[in-house]
């Protein structure tokens, strides 16, 4: 479940406000708040789509979680789906190099 | 040429709702329906999308991307890919439905190619159609629809249908989450794209998905097929949401003690996961990938890691426990029936694609994996844009119709207690996630399931209407109880195993059974067989 919104990057564009598909954050006069964590369904794409990597979604879909925020930021695992996907710049070139097509018929 | 198109047009936005008019009102904002809502723009009509979440984000695909069964059109090809499912689908399916989704899903794909979709391309330089990644997809699919003139919705799941003095659906109305406010659309044909229901099961991108669109569709007067073939159940790691299932086709499956349970497999081996999970945990490590092969799944499913990097698993050389979610009618293949090319439901005005609509036309009674639900949405989505649009084309004017509304159950004044989404909604879970329920049917349990069932149902459609604020839980759960009533109902009927429904009673196919089941109703729940007769689908109105 989301877990994480880095108030230290979030520069409260609300991005995940609009696409979370369970309407999980609520907009505030400053950084969104998470406000429903129990409807979170633990599809990342709040991840996805928020440009500053402020976001961290726990993969534990059944429980909260403690987290250690500094720690994610040491090893770089906010944001990294989105240069998983090649959602970003350095490794835009990502987006197409899905093998799917040698996996698939095993 | 650039191609001008008439938007819906926006009719009053006073306190507390806001309507609109058009021609063409698309519910759900998942492949199907945003394939519906530009193909209907497409043929010439005034589009409403109205998504439960964020049309782009929403749904089964934007989360899991799928295969899909893009074949070349060589004949041999195309004969093979047909030939390959009959008999795990049990022989229900029809060939000409087969070809036509060939040939839709392969002119959608290329479609998508020149849409700039970035389609890899083997080492001969061959590009490769038959992925696509779910982000990456709907970002597109939303952008399309938005350049098709189409108003969308978002954060506004529909709530009701709306119907005329003769029966022919004339709109729909729902909430606005994140305004606080109604909304309403006054429509001349709807599309129902609202995808299946998995029981709020936490399977990738699926909580939305709750069978809402085959509430309102069953308020209304629809029918359903192949509701017995909805128990379908995905693999994932025990505590996480990611139920992609491909590569654990290259894993050995262990009990708690690590020894190799017999049997066992992701393919044609899952149900010995499922008794196994009956008796204790069960783990799983993918040790058949080579090196090469580890390369290629780490780029191709970027999400099927993210549960393991994040907790410090080499899903590679370690065991993690596993667990099975079920995901109902997402992977079933059952749904709304249709009854012609253009995916025309039984109620005159109302379509249906994707999830939403039964897949046994090509798929009969099982899906699973295998890239035929993402060839339906978009197959399914163009003809049902398109009927609609001339659905709508034909009825011509519609000044001074009256609209009723068709909604039940949670939403009218009723004399017993409030409606509680929630624990409604756990109670039917209790019913359908159990493996011994709904994985391995019997007779006897499924008779005093729906037993149960059934006394949940006459209890809520006494309830009193809770408030704006639990209305849309309210709904949901009550369409989970709908679905979950016509999913045994269905099962009880068919006395034998075929496709994904296996009876402990009956575990032989028979070939007695060799028909469809269609289903429907809300306070009786009815069943009835349906030959396997092609002639009465109309020809293409292509
Ligand atoms: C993990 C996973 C992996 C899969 N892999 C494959 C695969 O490899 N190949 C394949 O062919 N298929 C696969 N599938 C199935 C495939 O994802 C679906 O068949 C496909 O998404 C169906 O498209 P759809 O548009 O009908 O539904 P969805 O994509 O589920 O979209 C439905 C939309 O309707 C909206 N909605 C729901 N209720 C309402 C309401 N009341 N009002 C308004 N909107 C509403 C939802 O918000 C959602 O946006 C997979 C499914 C899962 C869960
Ligand atoms: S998307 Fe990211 S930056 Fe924008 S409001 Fe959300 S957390 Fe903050
Ligand atoms: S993981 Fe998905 S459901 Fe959860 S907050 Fe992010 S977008 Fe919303």
């Amino acid at each position: 479940m989301i877990e994480v919104i880095d108030a230290e990057r979030c520069t409260a564009c609300d991005i995940c406000v609009n696409v979370c598909p369970t309407n999980v954050f609520d907009k505030t006069d400053g950084i969104p708040t998470i406000a429903r964590q129990s409807d979170c369904q633990t599809c990342f794409l709040c991840e996805l789509y928020c440009p500053e990597d402020a976001l961290f979604v726990s993969p534990f879909a059944d429980a909260p979680q403690a987290i250690d925020v500094a720690a994610l930021k040491e090893a770089a695992v906010l944001g990294s789906y989105r240069r998983a996907v090649g959602w970003v710049d350095e490794s835009c070139h990502l987006r197409a190099a899905d093998r799917s097509y040698r996996l698939f018929g095993h | 040429m650039t191609k001008r198109y008439d938007r819906a047009e926006k009719l009053s936005s006073s306190a507390g709702s806001i309507v609109f008019d058009a021609d063409v009102l698309v519910l759900g904002g998942g492949p199907a329906g945003t394939w519906a809502a530009i193909s209907a723009a497409e043929h010439g009509a005034r589009v409403v999308l109205a998504d439960k979440g964020f049309c782009g984000t929403s749904g089964a695909t934007a989360a899991a991307g799928t295969g899909v069964w893009y074949v070349d059109p060589v004949p041999e090809h195309r004969e093979a890919a047909m030939a390959g499912r009959e008999k795990l689908g049990g022989y229900l399916q029809d060939r000409r439905w087969m070809a036509r989704v060939l040939d839709r899903t392969y002119a959608q794909s290329n479609q998508l190619a020149d849409w700039g979709y970035p389609y890899p391309a083997d080492e001969d330089g061959k590009p490769q159609r038959n992925s696509l990644q779910g982000p990456e997809y709907m970002r597109l699919m939303r952008k399309r629809t938005k350049q098709a003139g189409v108003t969308i919705l978002d954060h506004s799941p529909a709530l009701e249908l709306l119907v005329d003095g003769n029966g022919v659906v004339a709109g729909a109305a729902g909430l606005r989450r994140q305004k606080g406010d109604r909304w309403a659309v006054n429509a001349k044909a709807v599309v129902i794209a609202t995808g299946g229901c998995a029981f709020l099961s936490k399977t990738l991108g699926s909580n939305v998905l709750t069978g809402d669109g085959y509430l309102l569709a069953a308020e209304a007067g629809a029918e359903f097929t192949s509701m017995e073939f909805s128990n379908a159940y995905a693999i994932s790691p025990a505590f996480g949401s990611v139920t992609k299932t491909l590569f654990y086709s290259w894993a050995s499956f262990t009990d708690q003690q690590g020894s190799v349970i017999p049997g066992a497999s992701s393919k044609g081996g899952r149900s010995v996961i499922a008794r196994a999970l009956r008796k204790g945990p069960v783990f799983a490590q993918l040790d058949e990938a080579d090196a090469e092969t580890q390369r290629h799944m780490r780029v191709s499913q970027p999400n099927f890691f993210l549960p393991f990097d994040r907790t410090g698993i080499d899903p590679f050389t370690q065991r993690f426990p596993i667990t099975l979610r079920l995901e109902g009618t997402v992977r079933g293949t059952g749904g709304l029936r249709i009854v012609d090319d253009s995916c025309a439901t039984t109620v005159p005005g109302l379509y249906a694609a994707g999830d939403a609509a039964t897949r046994e036309l090509i798929c009969g009674g099982f899906t699973g994996g295998g890239s035929h639900n993402a060839a339906w949405a978009m197959s399914s989505g163009y003809w049902a844009g398109q009927g609609a649009a001339e659905f709508a084309r034909q009825l011509g004017a519609t000044v001074g119709r009256q609209a009723f509304r068709r909604g039940t159950i949670g939403l009218r004044s009723g004399n017993g207690r409030t409606l509680q989404g929630g624990a409604l909604a756990r109670s039917v879970q209790d019913e359908v996630f159990p493996y011994e329920l709904n994985y391995f049917r019997e007779a006897g349990r499924l008779g005093e399931s729906l037993n149960r069932l059934d006394g949940l149902w006459s209890e809520a459609s006494h309830a009193a209407s809770p408030d704006e604020q639990e209305l849309l839980r309210a709904r949901e759960a009550a369409a989970m109880l709908a679905t979950a009533r016509w999913m045994y109902r269905s099962a009880l009927a068919r006395q034998e195993s075929r496709g994904m429904h296996r009876r402990d009673d009956y575990p032989e196919q028979d070939d007695r059974y060799r028909h469809y089941v269609t289903s429907g109703g809300l306070d009786d729940v009815w069943t009835s067989a349906r030959p396997l007769v092609w002639a009465q689908y109309s020809e293409a109105a292509e």
